[in-house]
């Protein structure tokens, strides 16, 4: 067995280039099916992450309000309030565009919301220093203004800085008096995750002319219930509108499926591809053995006159093969490795490290496609006639 | 019990090396004596070989009815014109080939039962063969060539080493162990696949054309060391188409169209031709 290791190895040392040849198909197969698997998965992780991290309980509903149909913000506490074994929290949610300015700085990709004093439960806000809006500020139209930790650091210096401070929003005056905890670990920057404005909604719809909310996001108690409350939403909407075209219920929870069908679909269509290409790959380990094995039948029928048994044969162009395509699979990984710790922070802006599940998959393939397509050949090589073979040049 | 005699076969051998060319006859002797067990005493017993091939609807008798015995310590060669079934019979000899009819035993064993892996291992044992073309392996060094019945043996890589330097001393060719084949002249490649051959101890060395390939002074290089390999003991078939070579045997057979035609001592052979 030892012996046949060192054989293969010799073989394959000795004919470097068709080696190499045999072994390139491998490579390129194994660091796509890497490098694919890699990017994809990274990506689809990346989407799956953005996607829970905005709350997967959560429901949005979008409002055209008629002046002969509408939903108020009551209306809409009121159904809140019946259907508290389902809901935990609600807050409108309503977007204020126009400038922001802190002192003479405008902040141009900050949003401002205007949300209720449940908006930090849902969210999973913890505060850095002062306070989130509460239900007095809302009833009272308090301008009061909470704030993403990214803005505080990068226009009043620090957290503890901003307390207090004034922010101008359309030109009115609002006072800073709370900053929430870093949401991105990672990066701190403009129209990231910590550059936010919140206000009281009360003070939001005002501002935006539009007295009642057109926006809110209800939040269950699991995500299991997602699709029931959604139900429960439109039933309610339908008997005030009597027409889905004037509203919307998204289910994050539904969002998420339906990725999750995404990336399922995505990796079959992977594995196809991966396949496909494996087996290439494999044809290619096949035919160059099954060439090695004409070019070598001379040495085959000298070895086998010498008293080498069928399986003698067989075993060295067997391991041949196998070790042929676990070195084209090592390479192959190697490659896919770099390629995709190089490539994803370049194309997808996010981290695509090797799954570990890609790596021992491809390399597995690649040993199977050695064991099964060396086979073949190895087996024509062992039952070639001595006589036969020792007389061909 | 065929593994036994074969080391009192070398035991003899090596005596012999030591104590000459006079007591060879008391060796043989010996040899059969010690051999006695066997089914029968003698080392090729061929009775009634025929190997035919079909072709389309005729049949070539490559070997027909051939009657064969050769005893242990003999120098043997075969000798007949082009086709007339000398590769076949060696074929057979050797046990790369089965006969179409007929029984050949060799060393009391009935090669024409056996299947596949036992005329693999069958010939590993028994046959050491030296073919025209030499047949060294180009990519193997000398002594790895050397090695290969032995690995197929299964002997031990320290067993092996030694003996295939023990066989390449024989040939005079220890200094060129880790030459590449190609690295030789013929007559050297030659001496390296004569040591090959013997690095298995086998019962019969069994050359086909050994000289085919070489000129005609590395020629009688070659069969003076077959000839001396002989008078130490080591049973010599030599195969081959031109009867001044075959003339270096002691003993000679004649085929001709698949039949042996003459059987008998080497000058009496000198004398019909
Ligand atoms: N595999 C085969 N199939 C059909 N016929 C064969 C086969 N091998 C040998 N023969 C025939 O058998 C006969 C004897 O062939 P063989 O090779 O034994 O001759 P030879 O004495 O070795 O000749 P040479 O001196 O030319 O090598 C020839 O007529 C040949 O055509
Ligand atoms: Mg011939």
């Amino acid at each position: 067995m030892r012996e046949s290791f060192n054989l293969a190895l010799k073989s394959i040392w000795g004919n470097k280039m068709r080696s190499f040849l045999t072994m390139l198909g491998i490579i390129i197969g194994v660091a796509a099916v890497i490098t694919l698997v890699s990017l994809v998965n990274g990506y689809m992780g990346y989407m799956t992450e953005s996607f829970t991290s905005m709350g997967t309980n959560q429901i949005n509903v979008n409002l055209m309000n008629m002046s002969t149909r509408f939903v108020t913000e009551e209306d809409m506490y009121d159904f809140y309030d019946e259907h508290q074994d389902i809901f935990i929290q609600m807050t409108p949610s309503v977007q204020v565009s126009g400038s922001v300015k802190a002192g003479s700085e405008q902040l141009s990709s900050t949003s401002v919301t205007g949300v209720s004093e449940e908006y930090a439960d849902m969210k999973g806000y913890k505060m850095e220093t002062g306070r989130f809006i509460s239900y007095p500020d809302i009833s009272t139209r308090q301008k009061v203004a909470v704030i993403g930790y990214f803005d505080a650091c990068q226009y009043f210096g620090s957290p503890e800085n901003a307390i207090g401070q004034k922010l101008k929003i359309n030109g009115y005056a609002f006072f800073v008096i709370g900053v929430v905890q870093r949401q991105d670990e990672d990066e701190l920057e403009e129209g990231g995750s910590d550059d936010f404005v919140l206000i009281p909604y009360s003070v939001a719809c005002k501002m935006s002319r539009s007295s009642i909310p057109s926006n809110y996001t209800f939040a269950t108690k699991d995500t299991s219930v997602s699709e029931e409350a959604a139900d429960i939403l439109e039933t309610y909407l339908e008997e005030v509108y009597r027409n889905d075209d004037l509203y919307t219920v998204t289910a994050m929870s539904e969002l998420l499926d339906s990725l999750n069908e995404m990336i399922a679909m995505m990796s079959l269509l992977l594995g196809g591809i991966a396949g496909i290409s494996l087996l290439v790959a494999g044809v290619g380990v096949m035919n160059i053995m099954l060439v090695s094995v004409t070019e070598r039948t001379r040495e085959i029928g000298i070895r086998k006159a010498l008293g080498a048994r069928r399986s003698v044969i067989m075993q060295q162009f067997v391991i041949e093969a196998a070790l042929t395509s676990v070195l084209g699979g090592l390479l192959g990984i190697a490659l896919g490795s770099a390629i995709s710790i190089v490539i994803g922070p370049m194309l997808l802006q996010t981290e695509t490290p090797p799954t570990a599940g890609a790596v021992i998959i491809s390399f597995g393939v690649s040993v199977a496609i050695g064991l099964i397509f060396g086979y073949m050949p190895a087996s024509r090589a062992a039952k070639l006639n001595p006589i036969d073979a020792l007389r061909s040049e | 019990m065929s593994k036994g005699s074969e080391i009192i076969t070398n035991e003899i051998s090596n005596t012999m090396d030591r104590s000459g060319d006079q007591t060879m006859d008391r060796t043989m002797d010996q040899t059969m004596y010690q051999t006695i067990d066997r089914k029968t005493a003698h080392l090729i017993e061929m009775t009634g070989i025929c190997k035919f091939y079909e072709m389309g609807d005729e049949t070539v008798r490559a070997n027909d009815n051939i009657n064969l015995i050769v005893e242990k310590g003999e120098f043997l060669s075969i000798v007949g014109k082009s086709g007339s079934g000398k590769s076949t019979l060696m074929n057979i000899i050797g046990a790369l080939d089965v006969p179409t009819s007929g029984t050949y035993l060799l060393d009391g064993e009935d090669v024409g039962r056996m299947n596949d892996n036992q005329l693999a291992d069958f010939r590993n044992r028994k046959i050491g063969f030296v073919f025209q073309q030499y047949n060294l392996l180009p990519k193997l060094t000398v002594q790895e060539n050397v090695e290969l019945p032995l690995l197929y043996a299964k002997v031990s890589r320290k067993e092996r080493s030694e003996r295939a330097m023990e066989a390449l001393v024989r040939v005079g060719l220890e200094s060129k162990a880790s030459n590449m084949p190609n690295q030789l002249s013929g007559g050297q490649q030659q001496r390296v696949s004569i040591a090959r051959a013997l690095a298995g101890s086998p019962s019969i060395l069994l050359a086909d054309e050994p000289t085919g390939a070489l000129d005609s002074r590395t020629s009688i290089q070659i069969l003076e060391f077959f000839k001396q390999l002989n008078e130490e003991g080591n049973t010599v078939i030599m195969i081959t188409h031109d009867s001044s070579i075959a003339l270096q045997a002691r003993r000679v057979a004649r085929i001709t169209d698949g039949t042996i035609d003459f059987d008998g001592k080497a000058e009496d052979y000198a004398r019909i031709i």
